[in-house]
């Protein structure tokens, strides 16, 4: 009888918590919906006047204000990821199709460093390093692909650019992905590529054929999860962007973006309780961004079967 | 059946290790935090070229006080505030003090809800503000103290072309021009016309303005000293945030000189503590060209001091800078940063905390700190004498009410 | 009839020369795709190795920075911010690996195909989009709505962090327990051991070198992280081993803090040199934000080994 009863605490401790983080995570959304309400419920004028100080006097509307963010902020990930994926892929492929198979766990360890140092010092290494390192590669970027309306001029020296910016963000994304990657292209059947290969495709003929079409749905889902971090990341983009409000794509010119992470930790320090609402409200909005994207991954990996689980069953 | 329990049996050894290394590590841990004491853990023995030009002036500082005290405000005076800290605590050795940089318009909305017993502010307070203040100064209203003075200089990165040494020379009416994009080159002919002597060395290259893209007391004193010394090339009302976005933002001074720093042609307004290794734009007052110095800064609250109207009524030293000087040898751009206090305390003791702070920030041991480890230019030696009976006068509730009646 | 003409379809050896080409390129552009990821992370080593090791000495470990000035002697250290991480870290533990394990064995062990699995489940993978700032703001807010406005400590740090390392956790855990061969519990049942004394007794135990494995790499995720610490613990310069009062500096904190105060201003006429009374270093926040990364980094490292080397030397063989 006693044990019968130490058997359901034990059941219910173990619901206790599983429903607990359902309460956490409602908690995250209720608390921050709690302090933001004041922008938009509180003194309206007050409201106006925060945001006016936050931009400079160029708005006093909440939407006009964080919109700048909101495009700031998808065009750096959106970059980064662009830069990161071909790379990701590649080392993916170099690991698990390329590499001599007793270098391939070493490799991977490489990437996972990568992973592992903080991003408060990719910021340190960003900001004293690349960013005076850059200004180069930025000239001639422009000079070649000067008539791309992306890399238009004029390109900014120190090019402390949302074009730096995104190469650290793919740096710190590159590991994610590459992953992610390494772990489905190391799933591809091995019947698939071995009658490729009787076919007489040469080997990258047989990737893709066999290997990438396999892990279509996972590299996607994989580089969904990398934006979402990119996203969400504050301290490289803090330490090196020249912050600007506006809609503009010119990513070698300094002065024209700015993310919603790096505004919040930015502002933050020296905002009065209506300033730290609005900066709270935006939060909000990335919070909301992120969710999109990180949903949008994973109803991609559901739609792809359970990857993760089919490759511990097979070790 | 049996291989399961095989398992287990190996789970359960493989168990034991944990609980040895989870042993060693606990109290390895609580070892090392009991060697260590408590607060004073860590710390560190001053430089003996703080403490000890406090020590003469142990006299002033005789009442001794213990406990926590809170300062907020401005981050202009970050760096000279941390550095008096340190002198100070040598006269008052059982004292915690801390001192928030939350920005200036923070620090004073903090005051004003009697959390610190003073605040730092860039911006003399508003009349509302004054108001309100009665609140937390029982009655009265609260002083403005004129503590930290710093020039703001002009700086520029011209290294490569051997420029950074030689001050190059602009009038306000060019500089305007820069940070409004109407001069974007650094051989432009007005630039040439200001500084004959260098005009061959100066390089066709773009000029890069660097301005504050936080909140700051500095980017308005630049903006209007801009204002007053350029109306027709400064056109916007003097703020806290810059009002364009050409060229480059950064977030704080240092940062500023930072983006200066990692590339050529590049200019921007700096408090002048940070520019070393920078060129420094040598401004136009009058028919002359006077570079950022302490000592010229000096010169400029000296005549400002002189010359504003109701300077210390109620406890108010509100200097209004005259940034429009025609003074030789005066440099016009500087930041002026004061001490909000009240005039009564609630208690006896913040009361004779503040009072001992004000007074050690103005002393000359204090004057020198900051000035050494902060860049500020000294407050006039008549100003301060006209400041200090005004601090002496801060009481406690009880005397203070006392004395009105 | 005709035989049919095979050698139609034989490939011309222009094409195939061409799909070697592309083999070839291919090959080669994958090979430089590795090579473009080594770059930055030999250049992010070598910087913070080669700037980090100037101030990192036993001095820079044993002391914080209370009674530093400027860029003058005594140059001071890390030991607040060591103390700061190493409480806020454990005190995200303290909240995130009970509730992220008992979650796990929730989900692996009592609740298969429920509604409420799936939902758990997939609130689980929100929570691990959480940007790590907004983790922080949430922290902030919560403290702020209890406790008063403006409250900012250790704890409101660890706060933030577990919640991003409790879906880490779970995660790890989750995937550790399902591996554990069925076998063994239905022959703990089958001896009558009661299911909450099997998933303690033999489940965990099983999968408990996983787990911790698991729990140390959610470790070296989190503390590196800066943003979220930066609203919620504050910095200070003294060291505080108030878990629950007064703010408390962090390593990452601390890197940014130095960053961002960029050089500082020395007295006129000081001495240049090595350490000594009256000598001042203009350049030393710089030096001692770079050496307080190299520690950073080293932590990580050092953690990561850890988890790895547990995973693998305690690894339950489950066949």
């Amino acid at each position: 009888m006693k044990k019968l009863t130490a058997d359901k605490l034990f059941r219910w401790t173990a619901t206790a918590a599983g429903i607990l983080i359902l309460g956490v995570l409602a908690a995250v959304f209720v608390f921050l919906l709690i302090q933001a309400s004041p922008v938009f419920f509180g003194d309206r004028a007050a409201a106006e006047k925060t945001i006016s100080s936050f931009t400079g006097g160029r708005t006093t509307s909440f939407l006009a204000f964080v919109g700048p963010l909101i495009f700031g902020t998808v065009l750096a990930s959106g970059l980064a990821l662009a830069l990161a994926f071909f790379v990701a892929v590649g080392i993916a492929l170099f690991i698990s199709h390329y590499a001599p198979k007793r270098l391939s766990s070493l490799l991977s360890y490489v990437v996972d460093l990568l992973a592992a140092i903080p991003s408060v010092v990719y910021g340190l290494w960003g900001a004293l390093v690349l960013v005076p390192n850059m200004y180069p590669v930025w000239q001639v970027v422009n000079a070649v692909f000067g008539w791309i309306p992306l890399f238009a001029g004029p390109v900014s020296n120190p090019p402390r650019t949302v074009a730096t910016v995104a190469v650290v963000l793919a740096v710190m994304i590159l590991p994610i992905i590459t992953s992610m990657a390494r772990d489905i292209f190391v799933q591809t059947p091995l019947l698939q590529q071995e009658a490729a290969l009787a076919l007489g495709a040469t080997k990258w003929e047989m990737i893709k054929l066999a290997v990438l079409p396999f892990g279509a749905n996972g590299l996607v889902s994989a580089s969904m999860l990398g934006l979402g971090r990119a996203l969400g990341e504050t301290m490289a983009v803090l330490m090196i962007l020249s912050p600007g409000s506006t809609y503009g794509i010119h990513l070698l010119t300094a002065s024209q973006n700015q993310t919603i992470a790096a505004n919040i930790a930015a502002q933050f320090p020296e905002a009065d309780s209506l300033g730290v609402s609005t900066l709270i409200a935006s939060g909000l909005v990335l919070f909301v961004i992120t969710f999109i994207v990180n949903y949008i991954a994973r109803r991609i990996t559901k739609g792809g079967g359970k990857l993760t689980f089919r490759k511990k069953e097979k070790k | 059946m049996r291989l399961s329990h095989n398992d287990h049996s190996e789970c359960v050894q493989s168990a034991q290790p944990w609980r040895r290394i989870l042993r060693t590590v606990l109290v390895g841990t609580s070892a090392s935090v009991l060697l260590c004491g408590l607060a004073a853990c860590g710390d560190n023995t001053p430089s003996p070229s703080l403490t000890q030009s406090s020590a003469q002036a142990q006299g002033s500082y005789t009442e001794k006080l213990s406990g926590e005290f809170a300062a907020a405000g401005a981050s202009s005076q970050k760096s000279a505030v941390d550095a008096l800290i340190v002198g100070y605590s040598a006269l008052q050795p059982n004292i915690a003090m801390s001192y928030d940089p939350s920005g200036s318009g923070a620090g004073v909305n903090t005051f004003l809800t009697g959390a610190v017993a003073w605040a730092g502010s860039d911006a003399s307070l508003s009349d509302e503000q004054i108001q309100s203040s009665q609140a937390v100064c029982l009655g009265s209203t609260a002083f403005e103290i004129p503590v930290y003075v710093s020039p703001i200089a002009v700086a520029y990165n011209l290294s490569d072309y051997g420029l950074n040494d030689s001050s190059v020379h602009m009038s306000p009416s060019t500089i305007a021009k820069i940070f409004t994009g109407k001069i974007t080159s650094w051989d432009d002919p007005q630039l040439k016309k200001e500084n004959p002597d260098i005009a061959d060395k100066l390089p066709s290259l773009e000029i890069t303005p660097v301005w504050r893209s936080d909140k700051s007391g500095t980017t308005k004193t630049f903006q209007t000293y801009l204002h007053h010394t350029a109306p027709n090339d400064w056109t916007s009302e003097p703020s806290e945030t810059w009002p364009n976005s050409l060229g480059q933002g950064a977030k704080g001074t240092p940062a500023v000189t930072m983006t200066i720093g990692q590339a050529q042609g590049t200019l921007g307004y700096a408090d002048f503590a940070q520019v070393s290794g920078l060129g420094t734009v040598a401004v136009g007052v009058g028919s002359d060209y006077v570079a950022p110095s302490p000592e010229a800064t000096a010169k400029l609250i000296d005549e400002s001091a002189a010359s504003s109207d109701s300077l210390g009524a109620d406890g108010r030293f509100v200097i209004d800078v005259n940034y429009a000087t025609q003074e030789s040898g005066v440099y016009p751009i500087a930041l002026v940063s004061y001490d909000i206090a009240c005039p009564v305390y609630k208690d006896a003791r913040t009361a004779t905390y503040t009072k001992q702070w004000l007074t050690y920030a103005l002393s000359d041991a204090g004057q020198k700190i900051s000035q050494d480890n902060a860049g500020s230019a000294p407050i006039p030696q008549s100003l301060r004498e006209k400041m200090l009976p005004v601090i002496d006068s801060i009481t406690a509730a009880s005397s203070g009410t006392a004395a009105k009646n | 009839m005709r035989t049919p003409d095979f050698d139609k379809f034989k490939p011309t050896r222009s094409s195939l020369a061409a799909r070697k080409r592309t083999d070839m390129l291919m090959r080669v552009l994958i090979y430089a795709a590795f090579l473009v990821a080594v770059i930055p992370l030999v250049s992010v080593l070598y910087t913070t190795i080669v700037h980090g090791i100037t101030r990192f000495d036993w001095y820079f470990l044993t002391h914080n920075m209370r009674g530093v000035v400027g860029g003058l002697y005594p140059y001071g250290g890390i030991l607040h911010a060591a103390v700061g991480t190493l409480e806020i870290t454990l005190g995200a533990m303290v909240i995130s690996v009970p509730l992220g394990i008992m979650t796990a064995v929730y989900l692996v062990e009592y609740s298969a195909k429920k509604r409420l699995h799936k939902t758990i489940s997939f609130f689980i993978d929100v929570m691990s989009g959480i940007p790590s700032i907004v983790a922080g703001l949430f922290a902030y807010s919560m403290f702020s709505l209890i406790f008063g406005p403006g409250t900012v400590n250790g704890f409101v740090g660890s706060a933030a962090l577990s919640i991003l390392m409790i879906p880490t956790i779970v995660r790890s855990t989750e995937e550790m327990l399902s591996i554990v061969p069925v076998d063994l519990r239905e022959a703990a049942y089958a001896l009558g051991v009661p299911k909450s004394r099997t998933i303690v007794r033999i489940v965990l135990r099983t999968a408990l070198p996983g787990i911790v494995s698991g729990v140390i790499l959610a470790i070296a995720r989190v503390i590196g992280e800066t943003a979220p610490l930066l609203i919620a613990a504050g910095s200070i310069s003294s060291t505080n081993f108030n878990l629950f009062s007064g703010r408390m500096t962090t390593l990452p904190v601390y890197v940014y803090n130095e960053f961002q105060q960029g050089m500082a201003s020395c007295p006129a006429g000081s001495a240049l040199g090595t350490d000594a009374w009256g000598v001042c270093v203009p350049g030393i926040r710089m030096e001692r934000a770079w050496a307080a990364a190299l520690v950073l980094i080293l932590l990580v490292l050092v953690l990561n080994g850890i988890g790895r080397l547990v995973a693998k030397v305690f690894a339950v063989k489950t066949k």
